[in-house]
């Protein structure tokens, strides 16, 4: 997946390897938009976001709202004719502008005791969405 | 005089069978003539109906009488002229391809390729590919019968 | 050992420019069994066959070499002369050395010793031809055309004026298919009856085609030119030859089942022709929904029958005919969308498919020609198309386009704006694909004079809210979501293949895609022929197709059967697969490789211990066998062979290719 400039995205490349989706299945038929269940208070419409890494928008990607909004509801993974996973997608996108964009937000030298003591469980659970897909 | 006594000595070169199936890839051969095409004399080609018409018993026959490269050339997988040929030739002889390595042949002596009948171009560049491919090897001495060149 | 003659061609300097010729025919001259060799400028011209003739006779040669162009240029020519000169033509072999020797080498002292190879392996394996003869083979001179929808019918008529016979084979009780269930036809709106009835009529009334309706092919048997084919004929309980088709049975009929011809929307009596202009005009019983049939009394309909046609006891009839030639025009189905939760198929009367809004149009349909809500039966004002309900959707439909859909969404708005002229469409689309003749301008059409608004984006979801459908869906174009308070919801259902397609196939030998349509031979070249000889397709049995491309497709396809029905004998192939049942182990893996399902099992007995005993060996049909050698490779017993590329045959060219010297 190339920028505009025709240089790879950083980015997009790792969104596919986190995601293992390919947005150049998308044939933008709008499915998605149409189906999710928080549209309305997107920035920018999923299938917009699809369309944004096809044309390799990397910065606007990692600015809009939508990827953290979405709450990995999978309706538009349901209902996409063309067997694209957009909620993997955006767990891709979350994933990337962190680790791309904005390093590690937490270590473990971040976590105060309190929060050691209770990490298993959530270690467990953050560990399991963010890897395990 | 036989070129399999001195065939170490300056100047030899390889022989290579291939057997090109006629729907395809032996019109691809044509092709390749007809657009003036050039590759490596040391191929030869035999016609056979299908690329499933190539038996294993014919590709050890080519190494025993001293080729030393041997390809086989159907059409692509879903242009097969009798539908299903260049699949079952694909299994059959993905599977003699292990044997011939466990005989001690290098595996790249004996190639399978896809080749339409448009393909000239195609099937001059893999013509002159096995045929580097093939000097770079050297001679094949195995499964070679030495003797035969001389009693025929 | 043979007589062989070699005859070098020039071919002007096309071989002879990168070939050293003499020095060739001098070569030839030393190949074991060669007792002649020439060479002339160019042999394939008449004084060239007539050297090679001549040498024939003279020479007394029984085997012969032509080192020429490619054999797929003018092994015909050679072998035709080689036949005119008293020999079998498959003792003629052709060494290839123009295509794949001097064209394709600059270097006479690397052309000459390749050329001289190619000839001493032509040499070798003609040495080891046989006399073969392509078998001839019988045509019946009749066509079976299965399916009886245009397609069938155009195909079926083509070949009876042709001045052969033909037989349609049509399992509902009328031959017409989808286009009877048609109101109008795209682009021009011509009235789908008004151009097929006449057809249907010219098609019973024609007398050279046999029509058997509510008939059934059960099995199909033999090869091109002689298909024997068992149809069943289902028990109508009405004899067709008394009924007069005047129709008071159905009047008087008590009981009820739901249309099919209607696609369930209305109801018809148990005793019923589909639809008025049926083809023939004669009712059946359906004995699920039959009265006496279910509890043994009512015979009303034979009561009022006045030429007394009803039959209660008619039994299924097995017809066994030959044919020549078979022609498979079987349609298609439409997508079954209650897979697609979101658009609430099913579950509310307003939401309809594509076929079942046409039948709204119909006078004679379920709402007699009025455009209304089946819910409240009052006029829709607001109508939302969907388009690609199971059309390009791989992860719960179908991965291709259907086709028709654009079309004759477009259609239906049009036609619906002129019954009811206060509504309004809007059609949720991802692309509008309308390549054909005036399609492109009607749609247009529709969008600029009948005021039909077309979304570029899909449907979420469709529900039901006080007396209407809310359609929430998205304008990708504008990153709008548009929510419609709709009246009437179209699915634009994908075009599916007939469920039992693939077995239907299987009958007569002919395999599908991965979608269940039938496989041409050739995606271009052979659009209407099969890879089993004798056998064609037409229609939307092959893929979702319009009317105009079913026509011509089927017209095609009757073209073909026409040509092979014309001939007195079939050429067969000459290089055909033989067993050597001696030596067969009856394993049958070759009848499991075999793509033309030549082989076949047969039993044979043999002398054993002063006994017989049976025993099950493979035999090849070489009617049926296009000689592609798979089976041989195959053989565990290695007892098959390839007549013309036989083992011994490659063998020797082997060693030809490889004696270096």
């Amino acid at each position: 997946m190339t920028t505009e400039s025709g240089k790879k995205s950083r980015l997009i490349e790792e969104m596919k390897a986190q995601s293992g989706q390919d947005p150049n299945s998308c044939y933008q038929c709008g499915k998605c938009s149409a189906a999710c269940p928080v549209t309305a208070a997107l920035d920018l419409m999923p299938h917009q976001v699809i369309r944004y890494l096809q044309l390799g928008l990397e910065d606007e990607l990692a600015e809009s709202k939508t990827p953290w909004i979405c709450a990995s509801c999978f309706t538009c993974a349901a209902r996409c004719p063309r067997d694209i996973d957009l909620a993997r997608m955006m767990e891709g996108i979350r994933l990337s502008v962190l680790r791309c964009r904005e390093g590690n937000k937490f270590g473990p030298a971040d976590l105060t005791p309190e929060q050691l003591e209770k990490l298993p469980q959530q270690a467990l659970v953050s560990g399991f969405r963010k890897y395990n897909k | 005089m036989s070129t399999a006594v001195n065939e170490n000595a300056a100047g030899w070169e390889p022989l290579i069978v291939a057997f090109c199936c006629n729907w395809c890839s032996y019109a691809g051969g044509d092709m390749a003539g007809t657009s003036r095409m050039s590759y490596p004399a040391n191929v030869k080609v035999i016609r056979v109906p299908c690329s499933s018409r190539m038996s294993p018993m014919f590709i050890l026959r080519a190494f025993q009488r001293g080729a030393d490269g041997v390809l086989v050339a159907g059409c692509h997988p879903g242009d097969c002229h009798y539908s299903t040929g260049n699949y079952h030739v694909r299994r059959r002889l993905s599977a003699f391809k292990r044997l011939v390595e466990f005989t001690g042949v290098e595996p790249d002596r004996f190639e399978v390729r896809w080749i339409s009948s448009s393909e000239g171009d195609k099937f001059a560049d893999e013509m002159a590919d096995m045929t580097n491919k093939i000097k770079a090897l050297g001679p094949n001495g195995k499964m070679r019968d030495a003797r035969w060149q001389n009693i025929t | 050992m043979p007589r062989t003659g070699v005859f070098i061609c020039h071919c002007g300097t096309n071989i002879a420019g990168t070939v050293d010729i003499d020095k060739a025919v001098e070569a030839s001259r030393n190949f074991p069994g060669v007792v002649h060799a020439d060479e002339y400028r160019y042999l394939c011209s008449e004084m060239g066959q007539d050297i090679i003739k001549k040498a024939i006779e003279e020479q007394d040669l029984d085997r012969v070499v032509v080192g020429t162009c490619s054999p797929r240029m003018h092994e015909a020519t050679f072998r035709k002369a080689a036949a005119e000169a008293g020999l079998n033509p498959y003792l003629l072999e052709v060494a290839n050395i123009r295509e794949h020797c001097s064209w394709v080498h600059k270097d006479m002292g690397e052309a000459t010793p390749k050329a001289i190879s190619l000839l001493r392996a032509a040499a070798a394996k003609a040495a080891l031809n046989t006399a073969l003869e392509a078998p001839r083979l019988d045509v019946e001179k009749r066509a079976l055309v299965i399916g009886g929808g245009i397609a069938g019918i155009q195909a079926a008529l083509d070949i009876a004026e042709a001045g052969y016979e033909v037989d349609i084979v049509e399992r509902e009780p009328s031959i017409g298919g989808r286009m009877a269930q048609l109101e109008k036809t795209f682009p021009t709106l011509d009235c789908s009856a008004c151009i097929l009835t006449p057809k249907m009529v010219e098609a019973a009334q024609h007398p050279n085609v046999n029509l058997l309706t509510y008939s059934e092919v059960e099995e199909v048997k033999g090869f091109v030119g002689q298909f024997d084919v068992k149809i069943k004929k289902k028990a109508r309980y009405v004899d067709s030859v008394k009924c007069t088709g005047c129709g008071i049975c159905w009047e008087k009929c008590p009981s009820k089942a739901p249309s099919e011809f209607e696609m369930g929307l209305a109801k018809r009596k148990s005793i019923y022709v589909p639809f008025a202009q049926a083809v023939p005009n004669v009712p059946v019983i359906d004995r699920d929904s039959c009265l006496y049939f279910r509890k043994g009394r009512c015979q009303i309909c034979e009561k009022e029958c006045p030429p007394q046609a009803i039959d209660y006891e008619q039994q299924d009839e097995i017809i066994e005919r030959r044919y020549g030639a078979i022609i498979m025009a079987t349609g298609f189905d439409q997508l079954d969308p209650t897979i697609y939760g979101e658009y609430g198929y099913g579950q509310h009367p307003d939401i309809l498919t594509g076929l079942e809004f046409e039948r709204l149009f119909n006078a004679s349909g379920p709402t007699g020609g009025k455009i209304v809500r089946l819910s409240d039966g009052k006029p829709p004002k607001k109508v939302v198309f969907i388009q690609c309900v199971g059309s390009r959707d791989k992860a719960r439909g179908m991965n291709y386009c259907s086709k028709i859909c654009c079309m004759y969404t477009a259609k239906q708005a049009v036609l619906l704006k002129e019954k009811v002229p206060d509504a309004k469409s809007y059609v949720f689309y991802i692309d509008v694909r309308t390549a054909g003749k005036g399609y492109e301008e009607f749609q247009r059409r529709a969008a600029e004079e009948y005021d039909v608004a077309y979304l570029r984006g899909q449907v979420g979801k469709i529900f039901p809210e006080e007396d209407h459908l809310v359609v929430r869906g998205v304008d990708s174009l504008s990153g709008r979501l548009i929510e419609i308070n709709a009246d009437m919801v179209v699915l634009a259902a994908a075009s599916i293949a007939r469920c039992d397609a693939p077995e239907v196939g299987r009958l007569v030998g002919i395999n599908s895609d991965s979608y269940n349509f039938f496989n041409e031979a050739h995606p271009k070249l052979k659009p209407v022929e099969t890879h089993t000889a004798g056998v064609f397709i037409a229609g939307a049995c092959q893929s979702p197709k319009d009317i105009p491309d079913t026509v011509s497709q089927a017209s095609a396809a009757a073209v073909k059967a026409i040509g092979l029905l014309s001939k007195d004998k079939l050429q067969g192939e000459a290089c055909t697969a033989e067993v050597n049942q001696a030596e067969c182990s009856g394993c049958l893996y070759c009848e499991a490789v075999c793509p033309y399902s030549a082989i076949s099992p047969v039993e044979i007995e043999e002398r054993y211990h002063g006994g017989t005993l049976k025993r099950t060996v493979a035999e090849v049909n070489p009617a049926l066998c296009k000689g592609c050698g798979s089976c041989t490779v195959a053989c565990r017993s290695g007892t098959i062979n390839l007549k013309g590329f036989s083992n011994e045959q490659i063998l020797a060219e082997v060693d030809a290719i490889c004696l270096q010297r």
